[in-house]
């Protein structure tokens, strides 16, 4: 299993680095995640976005897809695409910590 | 940085013949998919697949178990009167129990989601209709060979 270390704690993550046990993410860690997948600052957008997809994770037991945190966090689609360019389900997950998103729509 | 950066240019050409619920999902659920991972998606609606991205029709999408035994009805019951309609409205229910938007807020998300919409000219002509029948985010009219030259390159899909 891969590791990494994010703000100076190693953590165990997978193959396309996603965390495996999504309760070692700590909220300090989420500027460096963002780094690797091209997002440089965190904004408040960015924040509703990844604290959506912790709750909903922690409630549901799946990540988010785009729908979900439309609807449900209420960030538009378009503006998931501005702040998590080009691929953002994957992206929004990889910052906050949960699994790669499973659901299809 | 960017660890999920692909450089594999990638592009998806869907092409939509069909208006029923059956037949238009699993094109719009692709397309989904496929811009959710930044990929380039074009779809081009002809003939009823049209209908999908019709004002007046896209609403109402029906499917049908008449020449349908996947859905599991007797054939000889399958013609009789309303159970088109039973059958439309319990897949409509159950797509909706999934948090699947219907189809008019799904053409609209994969709009927002950056896909390109087209109407297929030789069909409009057909079912006499012209630009303005379509939902807004239909780019524009065009003719199967202008969907082949901007399909280059692409992986296409026929559904």
């Amino acid at each position: 299993m891969a590791t990494e270390t994010l703000a100076g704690t190693t953590v165990e993550v997978d193959d396309e680095g996603f965390f495996v046990d999504p309760s070692n993410w700590t909220e300090d860690m989420a500027p460096e995640l963002a780094s690797h997948v091209g997002v440089d600052e965190l904004t408040e957008d960015h924040w509703t976005v990844i604290k959506f997809c912790r709750t909903d994770f922690a409630a549901k037991g799946e990540s988010p897809t785009l729908r979900r945190v439309s609807t449900e966090a209420g960030v538009p689609t378009k503006q998931l695409f501005q702040l998590f360019p080009k691929k953002p389900a994957k992206k929004m997950s990889y910052v906050a910590g949960v699994p790669k998103p499973k659901g299809c729509v | 940085m960017d660890k999920f950066a692909d450089d594999t240019d990638r592009k998806l050409c869907i092409i939509v013949s069909k208006g029923t619920l059956d037949g238009a999902y699993p094109s719009l659920i692709m397309a989904n998919a496929a811009l959710a991972e930044g990929i380039e998606t074009h779809l081009f609606f002809t003939f009823w697949g049209l209908d999908v991205i019709t004002e007046k029709k896209m609403g109402h999408l029906p499917v049908t178990p008449v020449g349908n035994p996947s859905m599991g009805m007797p054939q000889a019951v399958a013609p009789m009167p309303g159970m088109a309609t039973v059958a439309t409205k319990m897949m409509k229910k159950k797509i909706h129990d999934l948090d699947v938007p219907d189809i008019e807020e799904f053409v609209e998300m994969l709009s927002d989601m950056g896909a390109h919409l087209w109407a297929c000219r030789m069909t409009v002509d057909m079912l006499d209709l012209d630009e303005g029948d379509f939902h807004e985010s239909v780019e524009a009219v065009i003719s199967a060979g202008d969907f082949i030259e901007m399909s280059e390159g692409a992986q296409l899909l026929f559904t």
